[in-house]
């Protein structure tokens, strides 16, 4: 305590005052401000760094040698197939911290502080999204590393790769602000962490890790039409230059709708518990 | 602006659900000083802070906040205030560093800015050495004067603190009403609950005792004390027939099988052991005592103090 404030300070603004910027401006102040918060978290908290890095590479090690050898494809290599599916694994299991840290921030104040400043309204969520949308493609990066280096041999082109990693972009944002609104009805942090498992299991009922065709009907019809394998087709034909037909399309319909609504909801939900 | 009180409540009252937690609440704090509001868990105190602070709207009454009026004018109250809860709201998995220099660009200061008021408000509050360490390794002392710091970004005129040492020991607790001292200097107004008598006592120009949401009693410490009395003595009896007779001779408060009675100079325990003897009551037990928070309540609403 060895300063004290001048008695001029005290009652008046610190300079910069926010009536000179936009509203928007202080808007977009406010997101990067907070997006920045979550992406020095990537570091400092382990979890995330073990399921953005080291678990992709297990993910895949583990299906490619122990379950790959069993399952032969027509005119496909399985490593081929297995790539762009566990990218979308791997997004599922990013997304289970961003659910507890929402539901962190509810429970432990830092939320009513924020409410009590004049902030932009969902920059909180918008920063957690973000960040995990980062960390998913931290993972992409690797998982198609790791892949290359084990016979992952994709022959799309540019505009092909570009096109698959702008869907992972929209289907991770997707996935992440539904985690933000999970993270947003959970009432406690483990509750949370439990609702977190529902985004694990999503991508498992999927294309991901083997074709539908030995599926029995019903089953079959459902997954196949099921937005995340409509995702994970289209990303898989993008990466490896198969025939894409409709699924490009139907993919960023589903995921631009699913985006929306849950982004929607989420900030929805998110008010309701800050102002209770 | 010059002139009328920081802080002005009138007839405040809430309910959640059936439960009327504030029963009419009348608060005048003047410029500049210190105000506590006084009372045991459950007495309506946070209840009262968050509507001062607009985090809460009230069910009846009005408060104005440097003149400005909390439920129509929330922004304006917002630009005037700072809040420290009852729950530490910091990042635990960022530096105390990083905490204000986030908090001061939530505030719209420029990164220079920002940057600057960090280094400040880490020298005020005695974290320079631990300014780049995260907050999950400090001790509930130093995350309080974090919390404490970054609702002082901007140099609110007032001050809300919510039970600023509840939990801490008692080093981390005096070195908190110290800093809370110091900002007491600067000229802000503060406003803050507690649980402690001594540290109202130690800190407020002014306290007002609160119990079941209402003011039971308003006034300078040494005006409560005068009523309370500076000591108490309690005496205990075999059946609370005797009790009850001490109660009669001596007076006090009758707490069952015990009797509570303010002592202001040392002579007055022997008149009241006197006066016990000349009924012909004999004591089981016999305490002489600091006055406690129960004292304060038992004194001014004549019930023994609930634990809620």
């Amino acid at each position: 305590m060895t300063q004290t404030l001048s008695e001029e300070t005290v009652g008046k603004q610190i300079p910069d005052t926010p009536d000179r910027r936009s509203p928007l401006a202080l808007a977009l102040s406010d997101y990067r401000v907070l997006i920045g918060r979550n992406v020095k978290h990537i570091t400092r908290n382990p979890e995330m760094l073990i399921q953005a890095v080291s678990l992709p590479i297990v993910l895949l090690l583990l299906f490619r040698f122990m379950f790959g050898g069993a399952i032969n494809l027509p005119g496909m290599a399985y490593v081929d197939y297995l790539v762009p599916g566990l990218v979308v694994v791997s997004i599922g299991f990013n997304s289970t911290t961003t659910v507890v840290g929402v539901a962190a921030d509810l429970t432990n104040g830092l939320v009513e502080r924020f409410r009590s400043m004049p902030m932009a309204g969902p920059a909180v969520l918008v920063g957690h999204v973000v960040a995990g949308v980062l960390r998913s493609l931290l993972s992409l990066v690797v998982m198609v590393a790791i892949g290359l280096a084990i016979g992952f041999r994709p022959g799309g082109g540019v505009l092909g790769w570009l096109g698959a990693i702008g869907l992972l972009a929209l289907f991770a944002s997707g996935i992440f602000w539904l985690a933000t609104l999970l993270g947003s009805i959970a009432k406690t942090v483990e509750g949370a962490s439990g609702l977190g498992m529902i985004l694990v299991f999503i991508p498992y009922a999927t294309s991901a890790l083997v074709p539908t065709a030995s599926m029995p009907g019903v089953l079959r019809v459902i997954v196949d039409n099921q937005p995340v394998t409509v995702l994970i087709d289209a990303v898989r034909a993008l990466m490896n230059g198969t025939a894409l037909g409709s699924t490009g399309w139907l993919a960023l319909a589903w995921w631009v709708g699913i985006t929306a609504l849950a982004a929607f909801f989420a900030v929805r939900k998110f008010h309701q518990r800050s102002n209770g | 602006m010059v002139t009328g009180y920081a802080i002005e409540a009138r007839g405040l009252r809430k309910s959640f659900g059936d439960v009327d937690v504030l029963e009419g609440v009348d608060l005048n704090v003047e410029r500049g000083t210190m105000f506590a509001l006084l009372g045991p868990n459950g007495a309506g105190k946070t209840t009262t802070v968050r509507i001062l602070s607009t985090l809460l709207d009230a069910d009846g009454g009005t408060v104005t906040v440097n003149g400005h009026d909390v439920a129509g004018r929330k922004r304006k109250v917002r630009e005037q205030i700072g809040l420290t809860g009852q729950d530490t709201a910091v990042d635990e998995l960022l530096t105390a560093r990083e905490n204000l220099e986030m908090m001061a660009r939530l505030f719209h200061l420029s990164g220079a800015a920002a940057k600057t008021r960090a280094v400040e408000l880490l020298a005020q509050f005695d974290l320079v050495d631990a300014a780049d360490r995260q907050v999950k390794t400090y001790s509930g002392g130093m995350r309080r004067r974090l919390d404490l710091a970054i609702s002082l970004i901007t140099s609110p005129p007032v001050l809300f603190l919510d039970e600023p040492t509840t939990g801490l020991d008692p080093r981390s607790r005096s070195a908190m009403w110290d800093a809370i001292r110091e900002l007491l200097k600067s000229g802000t107004t503060i406003l803050l609950t507690t649980q402690y008598l001594d540290e109202a006592d130690q800190l407020a120009d002014r306290i007002a005792v609160i119990d079941k949401g209402r003011v039971v009693a308003e006034g300078t410490a040494a005006e409560l004390k005068r009523k309370v009395g500076s000591e108490r003595l309690k005496l205990e009896f075999a059946t609370a027939a005797e009790a009850a007779q001490a109660h009669q001779v001596a007076g006090g408060v009758l707490l069952g099988t015990a009797v509570s009675i303010a002592i202001d100079q040392p002579a007055e325990v022997r008149r009241v052991l006197n006066q016990v003897a000349d009924a012909g009551l004999e004591t089981t037990g016999l305490e002489l005592s600091e006055p406690t928070l129960d004292d304060v309540f038992t004194t001014l609403t004549g019930t023994a103090g609930e634990k809620r």
